[in-house]
């Protein structure tokens, strides 16, 4: 950082612009949040915040035959991949960071062309298999799908953070006589778990935020995530668009990962650039 | 390191062996089974008449108002939204590296739009541009349908992505501008070097690696932007994009044959569009690898 010599006036200016951006980034947040205060009655207000602070939509949201079974449809398909994905990913960075072998660039090479991969392009073809092999409108229908879309990232991250980790320790555990399988499980790992922990959360959200592949392959409560159930929310009537309904449903999905972020953000920061930067 | 054995490379290869696994059987499968299926004419809901066509399906592709439009569209969106964000992001960058106070409240605030889904951003702001429910009217003093109209829908579109995806963009710029020496700048403004000066000809070409590395991704997550169109207008008012062609045709439609061509289409846009910023603006993957 520079070291001002101008002064007041300059922190002026950057500390306005600190503000813009915190309201820019936030607005949309708080706007959803009121709108599922606000009651029926006053959704056509045109009001940034409700008159009256009403639950009546989250009432709405858990009594709704699709909400409840999407959340917890949202919150294990993206809990298993990102255990699987990472799982993965984490021997592909061990064996690209430690070990010598022919393919090494070439399976980087191939992470990072699928994270470059439109998933548009492949769900015809994924629709159809699905369906002759049963995987259609199941979770792990979408967890595998997940998990290949993710691994590019987990293995970038985890890459990264394994070139930092002082490998003579390995070392001096197979010294001791543990196989290489052992100081990986024993010496390794607990010394990657922050590593682990970043690539863990990225690829949550990943799974979390993804829309395409849930309305693609799934089509009943049995595997729908929350994104395709809160595009298609219906509400009781199909003449009323249920805005205060999508709104509450909307609010509750975003809170557990605006906590997330809060708690773990110089991690999720760290991880996003890992790739890019270090070079 | 010593030269690897026989046994390390077997290890080597039973670690990566379950992500390549699924990669190839998740990713490269389905694609050759696209490029295959768009070779037929082959409608799921009369799976009987199914027979080869050759490259009839590309010739109509290509041959329609609906492809190209879409192209146009997506190609609109991109453009928009990817200049707004590196811009913009720059500019968030720049306050995050130089503010005093309240960085750290500057960079939690920037995490929300990335952590938030695509899905619940789009339906904030249609909701905030909506003429009934809506507060931008309000605020402006207008009596306006955004999303009823081509244009208006396109700025709202262009918009929340902008909303959605900068942060990624500044966090990643910001990582770029602490690696831009600070010494460097201090002698340039000993040397009479402005602000403007110094950003222009010092800050900027050290960041170009950085900032060609985010715009690539950024310009190819751009270019699939499915989530906020299907959500704000599902392609209506002549916002079309070539993904939501691509779903139309394979998902509602059940026309697996030419909506494979649209699939095979879009994956050529994007390897043309990589191998632009790759070839093009030298991009050097390799080096990051081999470290």
């Amino acid at each position: 950082m520079e070291s001002g010599g101008k002064g007041s006036l300059e922190r002026l200016f950057w500390g306005a612009g600190s503000i813009v951006v915190v309201a820019y980034a936030l607005i949309p947040v708080a706007w959803i949040i009121s709108l599922s205060l606000k009651r029926t009655a006053d959704l056509s207000d045109q009001r940034f915040l409700p008159s009256v602070v009403s639950f009546e939509n989250y009432g709405v949201v858990f009594h709704d035959p699709q909400f409840p079974p999407a959340l917890w449809n949202s919150m294990s398909i993206a809990g298993l991949s990102t255990l699987i994905a990472v799982l993965l990913a984490m021997f592909v960075a061990y064996a690209v960071v430690r070990l010598e072998f022919p393919g090494r660039r070439l399976i980087m090479a191939a992470a990072l062309a699928i994270a470059m991969f439109p998933p548009v392009s492949i769900i015809g073809p994924l629709f159809n298999l699905w369906r002759s092999v049963g995987l259609y409108d199941t979770w792990a229908g979408l967890i595998l799908p997940y998990i290949t879309f993710a691994l590019p990232l987990a293995i970038w991250v985890l890459a990264a953070f394994f070139r930092q980790i002082p490998w003579d320790l390995e070392k001096a555990a197979r010294v001791d006589g543990a196989t290489p399988l052992q100081a990986f499980a024993r010496v390794i790992v607990p010394l990657a778990a922050p590593g682990v922990f970043t690539a863990s959360i990225l690829v949550f959200i990943f799974a979390w935020n993804d829309f395409l592949f849930a309305i693609t392959l799934t089509s009943s409560n049995d595997a729908r995530t929350v994104p395709a159930a809160i595009a298609f929310f219906t509400g009781s009537s199909r003449f009323e668009q249920p805005t205060g309904a999508i709104a509450a449903a909307s609010v509750v999905v975003t809170v557990p990962i605006i906590l997330l972020v809060l708690m773990f953000q110089r991690r999720i920061v760290a991880g996003l650039t890992a790739g890019a930067v270090k070079g | 390191m010593s030269r690897g054995s026989i046994a390390e490379r077997r290890l080597a290869w039973l670690l990566c062996a379950p992500a390549v696994m699924a990669m190839l059987v998740v990713t490269a499968y389905p694609m050759v089974y696209a490029l295959w299926l768009s070779l037929f004419r082959y409608d799921l809901r009369f799976p009987g008449e199914r027979h080869f066509v050759g490259l009839a399906n590309y010739a109509s592709v290509l041959g329609s108002e609906v492809w190209w439009q879409a192209l146009f569209n997506t190609l609109l969106i991109t453009a928009g939204s990817v200049v707004v964000e590196l811009v913009l992001g720059l500019a968030f960058a720049l306050v995050m590296h130089r503010a005093f106070f309240g960085r750290v409240a500057v960079r939690t605030a920037l995490l929300v739009p990335y952590g938030i889904i695509t899905v619940v951003a789009a339906m904030s702001w249609r909701f905030a541009f909506d003429p009934t429910t809506g507060f931008v009217d309000a605020l402006l003093g207008l009596e306006r349908a955004w999303l009823a109209e081509r244009w208006s829908a396109f700025f709202v579109i262009i918009q929340t992505e902008i909303w959605k995806t900068t942060p990624f963009m500044a966090l990643l710029l910001l990582a770029g501008l602490t690696l831009v020496p600070v010494d460097l700048l201090r002698a340039a403004r000993v040397d009479g070097a402005n602000a403007v000066q110094r950003f222009f000809k010092i800050t900027l070409p050290l960041m170009k690696p950085v900032m060609l590395v985010a715009l690539l991704f950024r310009t190819l997550d751009a270019f699939r932007v499915f989530d906020t169109v299907f959500v704000q207008t599902r392609g209506a008012q002549g916002t079309e994009t070539v993904s939501i062609v691509g779903y139309d045709a394979l998902i509602t439609r059940l026309n697996l044959g030419l909506g494979s061509a649209v699939s095979v289409l879009i994956f050529v846009c994007v390897v043309a569009i990589a191998v632009l910023y790759i070839k093009g603006f030298g991009i050097d993957f390799t080096r990051r690898e081999e470290r």
